[in-house]
């Protein structure tokens, strides 16, 4: 029993980068259409940046930094490629196009960083456990999920109060509509595609505190990721932030009884979710179909 | 008329290919990877691009094709004919029972509960350590010469390239049938109008799920002549990169062609042979192309042409 | 800030001499060379993108460096040589096919390379298929020199129960007979698992438990949680790349590492390289390291390198397998003075490496009966404090012939056509 509810705080923190990689995929996929497989690219971005960094801005710096630079770069990458295709209907150009871009930013950080594994130091004070007891529930575990929850209610807040946020969550509903009313959907869009490549961007560089920095660390973090956005619901954020969760407490739950299922049984319940009822937990009926 | 004389040409070019191809720095084995991938995305195709049903697990029956020949080569019978029908069995009928889960589903959940099939069946493979071989991949069998009668046909490298040619020749004649009968005629009227179909008293379900296991069976039959291709098959033949890059090869061809997916195999698999002997780069490289295809050509490669080739 | 790789270009066809490739290419007398002066091919494939990339890449470099040396001597039967590298991507398919290419494309005589087991298989067969030796470089599953052993290959690094034998002994006489092990949920892990268990047997200790972790697992709490309340005396973690790393960060942070030893099987420089200072402990076992401070030519090998690749890099076991790995097939060519392959692997078993090449004590062969090479293990301590490259302290160098499985017990059996 104890080894379960060991277990289960660990998926849970494995949830919690889920939760935010889906988050960041769930705006671009509501409001841009855009299936983005490109998020582990600039997930590596963010990391990488951050890495580089930390000997001058130090780890704070860097984590502040990584993921800013992250989101800018995305602004532009915005602006040059995904802009010119938004009037495509059918999503599978955009996936193409991000699937491109993905393989560019894996070589381009191979080549510029090389290929071996860099670690990212963390600062001492979190990085110990907490008790000797519980000694798996180590600072920078802590430190994640509260950066994490800092970082949803943010946008919670952003969303629910600021007249931009508004905004995004109008066009998420009703873009035609929103447009009509005269919102600038261009500049909408783009800042919005900007805020999911920050929340990429903040997990890579919690996740290289963790697993470490290599060229394709993006890579494993993505299908996890729209598991949890189909298990939460399309169209709904907190629905994605509530899958990543579920996902990673099933595995973490899985580990105790069977480990040799433990990444088989998230696509397993992605299967009876969309069996039993599509839209997912939050979801919208008929959305993206 | 025109179109005959260029499906002669290109059989011609096939048929002539293991001399050519080295003359141009390919090989043979080259030419009997883009047809079997060829047959593969076309299979895909006739799903994706003709009923719009967009799945991306396809490389499940790819995979279930490949280890189902090769376990029947290595603990069944030496036999590279029974291998390749019973690969194709295991993976069509995989498809084929599983069709129902699926054709419900539109758009995303589509892809999505077809990226779940596929992963199930993926990490099975990886983790029956005993039976697969696991990570390690399935190896100790090879295709074994055919006897018709009195008569050898021995499988080296260039026979083994005739035999893949056979393969495509039946699968697209198979293929174009399909599509230009009723079944056919009503997959494209689903992709151009689902709703109307359904009023018109059409249960559009079945129809998907016929595309499905139609689909299912011909990359299954591509998977097996994979695996005997290099005698070798391993769990990255399942992986959702590998249907994904399906997809993809079908977008870049064009998707509402017929031969479109030939283009797109064409220019994936040889960019990725001839760009990562000469650069360490090539990612960037074949990102690139992905994207300036997206930009410069919005159906696709063959896209321009579509209208003539498509089927009606 | 970072240590950039030099940027060699992929499959550099390697014209050793340049000045005498130039002068060859602009001089008539090119012409008039006989059949004899084309140079000899060789092909490599190894992964140079993805997850082993940087395992790939020392290979290579390994490979390069013996290039030079061989040409330098008047090269394989007065030939020169020449090195066609191919990226692999560490995808079995992939690397089936660019063996294909080695062979078919650029007429290679000799293949060599892989890093993961998978390539390593798959290029196997086609190398027995078309009848042509291959030199396995990485690639430690036991298949390749067992039960899917063919007369065509040989293999460069050692199998993976000789990891686990160079490796128990230090470990049961210095810190006790109950172990609980963390196995990687694959082939590779199993077999290391079960020659672990086997010698842990025989020398008198207990397996207080196994706990398979999937391959990739990024998260190995669990794991550790069971072990720590098993209570062990050593704690025998099996994974490997970045498993490894992220497994001994994660047991460092719970602070594990201070209640038992912990140690393991394969570790590289490469990996150890990229643990954060606090993940830097443990028991492993090396297949090669470059502070010898008592084995003749390895300081002046070390230098050579890096007079090569000044990035500031040191030399890991892989650019030694990629090192040895092409000298043993000049060795073996000029012992059978003939390109047919039957004559190469003839003159391969029983072959034993030099000391220049060998670079460590032990006496180092080809073991005839399964074409495996007999080269040491090099079990040791992580040094904590340690900075790159200064990482490793090697406690004992382990005669490979010592702690290899008999032939009859690998399960090989070699193919020759009679």
């Amino acid at each position: 029993m104890q080894l379960l509810l060991f277990n289960a705080f660990n998926g849970l923190i494995q949830g919690v980068f889920y939760a935010l990689m889906a988050l960041g995929l769930a705006l671009i996929l509501s409001l841009n259409s855009v299936i983005n497989m490109a998020h582990g690219g600039f997930l590596v971005i963010g990391a990488y940046l951050a890495y580089a960094l930390s000997p001058y801005l130090g780890f704070w710096g860097a984590l502040v930094a990584g993921p800013i630079l992250a989101a800018a770069i995305g602004l532009a990458v915005e602006r040059l490629l995904i802009r010119p295709i938004y009037k495509r209907t059918d999503p599978l150009y955009s996936l193409l196009l991000t699937f491109g871009l993905a393989l560019i930013v894996e070589d381009m950080t191979r080549t510029i960083w090389g290929p071996q594994g860099l670690p990212l130091e963390i600062p001492d004070v979190i990085n110990s456990p907490v008790s000797e007891v519980y000694f798996f529930v180590t600072g920078y575990r802590l430190f994640v999920i509260v950066i994490t929850t800092a970082a949803v209610v943010g946008l919670y807040l952003l969303l629910r109060y600021t007249l931009l946020g508004i905004r995004i969550r109008a066009g998420i509903n009703d873009l035609e509509t929103t447009a009509a009313l005269g919102v600038n959907i261009y500049r909408l869009r783009a800042l919005n595609f900007g805020f999911g490549c920050l929340f990429a961007g903040l997990s890579g560089v919690l996740a290289a505190g963790v697993l470490g920095l290599t060229p394709p660390m993006g890579n494993s973090l993505i299908m996890p990721s729209f598991v949890a956005i189909i298990i939460g619901g399309v169209g709904s954020l907190f629905g994605a932030v509530v899958g990543g969760l579920i996902i990673g407490l099933a595995a973490g739950i899985t580990t105790t009884y069977y480990p040799a299922a433990s990444e088989a049984v998230i696509y397993l319940m992605m299967l009876i979710v969309l069996v039993v009822r599509p839209r997912g937990l939050f979801g919208e009926e008929g959305l993206f179909e | 008329m025109n179109r005959i004389i260029a499906i002669a040409a290109i059989w011609v070019a096939l048929v002539a290919l293991p001399w050519w191809l080295p003359l141009i720095g390919g090989y043979t084995a080259l030419g009997s990877k883009v047809l079997i991938y060829a047959i593969a995305t076309m299979g895909l195709n006739v799903l994706l691009g003709f009923t719009g049903g967009l799945s991306f697990g396809q490389a499940a029956y790819f995979g279930l094709g490949a280890y189902g020949a090769g376990m029947t080569l290595k603990y069944l019978a030496p036999s590279t004919p029974l291998a390749i029908l019973i690969g194709t069995l295991v993976g069509g009928a995989a498809a084929t029972l599983l069709g129902p889960l699926v054709m419900r589903r539109r758009g995303i959940y589509f892809a999505m509960i077809t990226i779940a099939i596929g992963q199930l069946f993926y990490f099975i493979m990886v983790r029956w350590n005993e039976v697969t071989g696991g990570e390690d991949g399935l190896a100790g069998f090879s295709r074994q010469d055919i006897h018709f009668g009195p008569w050898l046909y021995r499988l080296d490298e260039t026979n083994f390239y005739y035999l893949v040619l056979l393969g495509f020749t039946v699968a697209v004649a198979v293929m174009w049938m399909v599509l230009q009968s009723p079944l056919g005629h009503t997959f494209v009227a689903i992709r151009e109008n689902r709703r109307r179909i359904e009023f018109l008293g059409v249960r559009v379900e079945r129809y998907i799920w016929a595309a499905f296991a139609i689909a299912g069976f011909i990359t299954a039959f591509a998977g097996t002549l994979n695996a005997l291709l290099f005698n070798f098959t391993s769990p990255q033949d399942l992986h959702w990169i590998l249907s994904g890059n399906f997809v993809i090869m079908i977008v870049l061809g064009g998707m509402r062609s017929f031969f479109g997916p030939l283009i797109g195999v064409i220019i994936f698999v040889v960019a990725q042979d001839y760009l990562s002997s000469i650069t360490g780069n090539w990612m960037t490289f074949i990102g690139m192309i992905f994207v300036l295809i997206v930009l410069l050509f919005p159906r696709g490669v063959l896209g321009i042409l579509a209208r003539r080739v498509e089927v009606r | 800030m970072t240590n950039k790789l030099p940027s060699v270009s992929r499959r550099t066809i390697v014209k050793a001499g340049a000045a005498l490739g130039a002068s060859a290419v602009f001089s008539p007398a090119i012409l008039t060379y006989a059949q004899g002066e084309t140079p000899i091919k060789i092909g490599m494939h190894d992964p140079f993108t993805g997850t082993y990339a940087a395992e790939g890449e020392s290979e290579k470099r390994g490979a390069l460096m013996a290039l030079a040396e061989i040409n330098a001597k008047g090269g394989m039967l007065g030939r020169k040589i020449e090195l066609v590298t191919e990226d692999d991507a560490a995808n079995a398919g992939l690397a089936a096919q660019k063996a294909h290419k080695l062979i078919e494309q650029d007429k290679v005589s000799l293949l060599m390379g892989a890093v993961s087991s998978a390539t390593a298989l798959s290029v196997n067969q086609v190398a027995h298929e078309k009848g042509m030796i291959y030199m396995v470089t990485g690639g430690h599953t036991d298949p390749v020199t067992g039960a899917q052993c063919h007369w065509t290959t040989f293999r460069i690094c050692t199998t993976t129960y000789m990891l686990a034998a160079g490796l128990a002994e230090t470990l049961y006489k210095k810190f006790g007979g109950k172990w609980y092990f963390i196995t990687p949920d694959y082939a590779f892990g199993h077999t290391l698992q079960e020659s672990y268990a086997k010698l842990l047997k025989k020398m008198g200790g207990t397996v207080l438990g196994n706990s398979l972790a999937p391959l990739g697992t990024t998260d190995f709490s669990s794991y550790l949680i069971k072990a720590e309340q098993s209570k062990p005396d050593v704690l025998i973690n099996l994974t490997d790349g970045q498993d490894l790393v992220n497994s001994m960060k994660q047991a460092a942070q719970f602070g594990l590492t201070k209640k038992f030893a912990i140690g393991g099987g394969l570790s590289e420089l490469e990996v150890l390289r990229a643990l954060p200072r606090e993940a830097k402990l443990g028991w492993w076992t090396l297949e090669w390291y470059w502070n010898q401070p008592n084995t003749p030519h390895v300081k002046e090998w070390v230098a050579a390198y890096q007079k090569i690749y000044t990035d500031g890099t040191y030399p890991s076991a892989r650019t030694w397998f990629g090192y040895a790995g092409l000298h043993s097939l000049a060795m073996g060519v000029a012992k059978a003075k003939s390109l047919d392959a039957v004559k190469i692997a003839r003159a391969l078993e029983g072959l034993e490496l030099p000391p220049e090449i060998k670079l460590q004590p032990n006496k180092v062969y080809f073991r005839p009966g399964d074409h495996q090479l007999m080269s040491s293990e090099f079990p040791g301590e992580v040094i904590q404090d340690g900075t790159y490259p200064n990482l490793f302290k090697v406690a004992e160098i382990v005669s490979g012939e010592k702690v290899a499985l008999p032939v009859a017990e690998t399960g090989c059996k070699l193919d020759y056509k009679s």
